[in-house]
């Protein structure tokens, strides 16, 4: 099992991914894997610090690193989860595609990337308190739930599976969304067009 | 503690919906708005892969869901950029709290 977590954490290779080598990563009970919780807590804690550094930096470039931080070690929580396609997918989409416009974005709206603008002390506080009770509540609610369904350990899917997949239960949905990514693609150009 | 189950995943992306909700109460700036909400979706994201991982392995539904959370994700930061960009064209500034010229 440890040997399985780190062949996950390189499953960058898609030679790897499309075999399904790492399919079984996670199994749900295995007492016997050390490994496994140490690069989870890990990932976890590098996933935490990114979100909270997220929140309380001022500086939006600094945002940005952040939030790349919280991106990849969100991917790496997926490699975990033996969702190679998807932490896949995420590293493309989002740590290449999104973050990336967000810089563009950062960029092309600021005089100096260093302007600031500053929260009111008192609505920072106030978000602050809302935002520590709500996580702390939750965190509460989901230590102490007990979740039906079996804990069970199979083999994780793989990459053709979730195409079958998305082309006959999902068609639907699939095709929709290709529609709205050409809108998108029309509404944004038609956006950021030069005015004559 | 050794065994790591759903809860550990659900944790982390109840840490993430926290931060990105008190990135868009907080800040002043558009695009820092926009990564606090991809920050909640990430969340969203996290919360799915795992359930389907644990409650219904093997179905695939929580991955597939989630990548349609990705597809939107993307289109929804496009055009939100592209928005930005069109503020700061007309404002000179990016501060969500001076875009109030269709105010009565």
């Amino acid at each position: 099992m440890p040997l399985a977590a780190l062949i996950a954490l390189g499953a960058m290779a898609m030679p790897a991914m499309a075999s399904g080598v790492a399919s079984d990563v996670t199994s749900a009970e295995s007492p016997g894997g050390i490994i496994e919780p140490i690069i989870f807590y890990i990932v976890a804690a590098v996933a935490v610090i990114s979100a909270i550094g997220v929140c309380v930096t001022q500086n939006i470039v600094r945002m940005t690193v952040w939030l790349f931080g919280a991106l990849g070690s969100a991917a790496l929580l997926y490699f975990l989860l033996a969702a190679n396609f998807i932490a896949a997918i995420q590293l493309i989409v989002y740590a290449g595609g999104t973050l990336v416009l967000l810089v563009f974005g950062v960029m092309l709206t600021s005089k100096s990337p260093w302007v600031r603008y500053d929260t009111p002390k008192l609505e920072m506080a106030g978000a602050a308190v809302v935002c520590l009770a709500l996580v702390v509540t939750l965190c509460l609610l989901l230590i102490r739930a007990t979740w039906a369904g079996t804990v069970s350990v199979v083999p994780g899917a793989a990459v053709a599976d979730i195409g079958r997949k998305l082309i006959t239960v999902y068609l639907v949905p699939f095709e929709i969304a290709g529609v709205l990514l050409m809108i998108v693609m029309v509404a944004a150009a038609h956006l950021a067009r030069q005015e004559k | 503690m050794l065994t790591i189950g759903l809860e550990h995943y659900l944790v982390v992306g109840a840490v993430f919906f926290c931060a990105g909700l008190f990135t868009m109460m907080t800040k002043r700036n558009a695009i820092g708005i926009l990564i606090g909400v991809e920050l909640v979706l990430n969340s969203a994201n996290i919360n799915l892969v795992a359930f389907d991982r644990y409650l219904g392995p093997g179905r695939l539904d929580g991955q597939i869901v989630a990548l349609f959370v990705i597809v939107l994700a993307a289109a929804e930061a496009a055009l939100a950029v592209g928005i930005c960009i069109n503020l700061y064209k007309n404002l000179s500034t990016v501060d969500v709290d001076r875009a109030n010229t269709l105010r009565g």
